[in-house]
């Protein structure tokens, strides 16, 4: 099977009611955001904000960069900076060498899956466990998560209860929410204790103070921030805001235009290491340098992942976020993944309609939709496109420029064999709809017929 | 007397010649002169959105639009799509002034002409689908998203029609699944998107669908007639230009 968006979306979507569900979970969380923000009398206006303050940041970020480390040195964490994922996986590695880490706990980083580092470390041979509950369950079914705020939404609980009954033997069958998440967090609590060193994600970094600062439901990333001698966030270089004042700026967005709650529960800033805890922040580039240099895509730069375009893209809750193959699904995603690989997702800015959803929903404001557009300029230059696509847009272009061609075409159009030809099978615009009837009269032919002799 | 370039985009040219009728005969009524740019046949829309503006800039689309604005008080299209590639795409880059000039057409109504000097009557149960361009693009109207106050040029004018019963279905502002390229390309999701803005249309018992952009209504009405449901579209400006 061809792997791309429209056939992994197709292959979906063949499960009519799992698709409705999936379709009414995402716009439920839409829903909650369009209530929360609807209650913040300032929300446009803390849009703007939050989306100028990125670009202020950006645009000194070197400055920045520099005051962070400073900051967070001063403070005794220990920095280091990676280029890209195979300097992050090595990076940590080492880490856990120098320290005789052996198994990890993990929060949330959609950085690290970014980067590949569960399978790396698995393959150095150090366990590792997710500990958001979302994440654990893909994690335990050898998954990617398929959204980055809500990773197993593409899951019912009657599959996450067979999945904890094969990883974490509960009763077969067993599908309540809350008997599932107790055995989860039993399960998790073990593993917590027995692990060595932990690693999360990093939310925003405060260059003002060199703090970094983690959001989370779910208290995970406290737990192993608190009881771990090893400790290591994972931060990409746009993370960063100038201080503490700004910050408050995102706080307020970020869980609201999320899933519309007013605020994470958790929202743990790690200034200095305890006593006798050796706590490191990697600073990560991995193409986001890359992004930086054009001024338009830049803008891609802002996005504080809330998965706000997720949830309001009519494609994606239809069309699941692992029809995306790529780590960062939806209008983002899509956004972002050509960086990465751009013939293998030179598909992505085409899995959209450009509504402009997504634009309208985003707290920093990135012009996704646009940036989506931008994306299918350059592809068609710079990669090979399907022949048959090809064709048509050259010859469309060419007979659209052309009155005596086109006024040639569609008299023919109007034959009953052309009528035929349009309404049957071979015109693929019929999978799922119909052609309509060709009027017996172009507008032009009226025109011409009706207007002109007035 | 404004003067008006009426630009016919091409799918309504060949399709839906009646929404085409419409706008000559609502521009006419609320008095404008109204001249046909009958050599402009398309504004390459649907080949820039599939990722080939260049082409079409090669081929030079955007000169006939350019040649003919200065002679123009306003370029008027009933389309939110192509209007909006118009300004954003093909012709950016004019001076505001003359971007000013290209309006889509319920927006030409409302913001030149004015809702008050609009005089139909249509005595039907019509349901809205706000088409993305135009309410997204163009701003005909504040989107469910934006937390701005609730605005709508196109409801002002739909207001204005004797005997309406407008309905806006749930989730109204929800894109059909068109897309353009995107409805051939990644049909599972598209006509997935237009089964179930039909659903929310059901919902209200209305047999008609009206709407800014005829392409989004094309692939609408291909989904109801695959689907045997009986609802009929119609654009807006004849709607706008119906007598009871």
């Amino acid at each position: 099977m061809k792997v791309d968006h429209a056939a992994l979306s197709k292959e979906f979507i063949k499960d009519e009611t799992q698709t409705d569900w999936h379709n009414a979970t995402l716009w439920f969380l839409r829903y909650k955001r369009d209530l929360a923000a609807g209650k913040t009398s300032d929300w446009e206006q803390l849009r703007e904000a939050a989306s100028q303050i990125k670009k202020h940041t950006l645009t000194n970020l070197p400055n920045y960069l520099e005051e962070f480390e400073a900051q967070a040195i001063k403070n005794g964490m220990l920095v280091d900076w990676a280029w890209d994922a195979s300097e992050v996986n090595s990076l940590i590695t080492n880490i856990f060498r120098e320290n005789g880490v052996k198994s990890v706990v993990k929060s949330k980083s959609m950085l690290t899956e970014e980067c590949g580092l569960n399978p790396h470390l698995e393959r150095e041979g150090f366990n590792v466990v997710d500990t958001d509950l979302g994440e654990r369950i893909v994690q335990l079914r050898k998954e990617m998560p398929s959204h980055i705020v809500v990773p197993a939404v593409h899951l019912r609980k009657e599959q996450v209860g067979d999945t904890f009954n094969e990883f974490l033997h509960t009763e077969k069958g067993n599908s309540d929410p809350i008997y599932l998440a107790q055995a989860a967090r039993t399960a998790l609590r073990k593993e917590f204790v027995e692990a060595d060193a932990a690693i999360t994600g990093v939310n925003f970094g405060v260059a003002g103070n060199g703090s970094v600062v983690v959001c989370t439901n779910e208290g995970n990333a406290d737990i192993g921030v608190h009881s771990k001698k090893v400790v290591v966030h994972v931060m990409g270089i746009e993370k960063l805001v100038p201080g503490i004042k700004e910050l408050g700026v995102f706080t307020r967005l970020l869980a609201r235009s999320a899933v519309g709650q007013p605020i994470t529960i958790y929202t743990s800033h790690y200034k200095k290491p305890r006593s006798g805890t050796k706590e490191y922040v990697i600073l990560v580039n991995n193409k986001r340098t890359e992004i930086f240099k054009d001024p338009d895509f830049r803008d891609a730069l802002n996005c504080i992942r809330c998965g706000a375009c997720m949830n309001t893209c009519p494609v994606y809750r239809r069309s699941g976020g692992h029809s995306y193959h790529h780590t960062v699904p939806g209008p983002i995603g899509s956004v972002l993944a050509p960086f990465y690989d751009l013939e293998k997702n030179k598909d992505l800015p085409f899995a959209s309609t450009l509504c402009g959803s997504c634009n309208q929903v985003c707290p920093v404001k990135i012009d996704l939709a646009g940036l989506l557009y931008k994306w299918r300029q350059i592809i068609t230059s710079e990669t090979k496109q399907p022949p048959t696509k090809e064709i048509a847009i050259r010859a469309g272009a060419k007979l659209l420029k052309n009155s005596w061609a086109y006024n040639k075409v569609t008299d023919f159009s109007r034959l009953k064999i052309i009528g035929m030809l349009s309404k049957s099978k071979l015109n693929p615009w019929n999978d799922g709809r119909e052609f309509p009837d060709f009027p017996k009269q172009s507008f032009r032919d009226w025109y011409k017929n009706n207007k002109n002799e007035q | 007397m404004l003067k008006i370039g009426l630009f016919i985009p091409c799918y309504i040219d060949q399709l839906y010649p009646e929404a085409g009728k419409a706008s000559m005969s609502l521009l006419e009524k609320v008095g404008c002169e109204v001249i046909f740019l009958e050599d402009i046949l398309c504004c390459g829309q649907p080949m820039a959105n599939s990722g080939y503006l260049k082409l079409i800039q090669d081929k030079g689309y955007q000169k006939d639009f350019l040649d003919v604005l200065p002679e123009l008080d306003f370029l008027v299209t009933p389309s939110g799509s192509c209007t909006y590639h118009l300004k954003n795409h093909l012709l950016k880059g004019l001076s505001a002034e003359e971007s000013g000039k290209v309006l889509e057409i319920t927006e030409f109504l409302h913001d030149v002409i004015g809702p008050e000097n609009i005089h139909a009557e249509f005595p039907h149960k019509v349901a809205l689908h706000q088409s993305c361009h135009g309410l997204r693009g163009l701003n005909l109207a504040v989107s469910s998203e934006l937390q701005f106050p609730k605005f709508s040029k196109i409801e002002n004018l739909l207001k204005r029609v004797k005997g309406l019963d407008l309905v806006i279905p749930e989730n109204s502002d929800e894109c059909c699944g068109f897309g353009g390229s995107f409805a051939v390309m990644e049909n599972a999701v598209s006509v997935k998107m237009g089964e179930d803005k039909m659903m929310t249309i059901l919902k209200e018992n209305s047999s008609i669908v009206t709407a800014t952009d005829s392409s989004c209504l094309m692939h609408l009405q291909g989904v109801f007639d695959k689907n045997e449901v009986e609802i009929k579209v119609m654009h807006i400006v004849e709607i706008l230009n119906a007598e009871g």
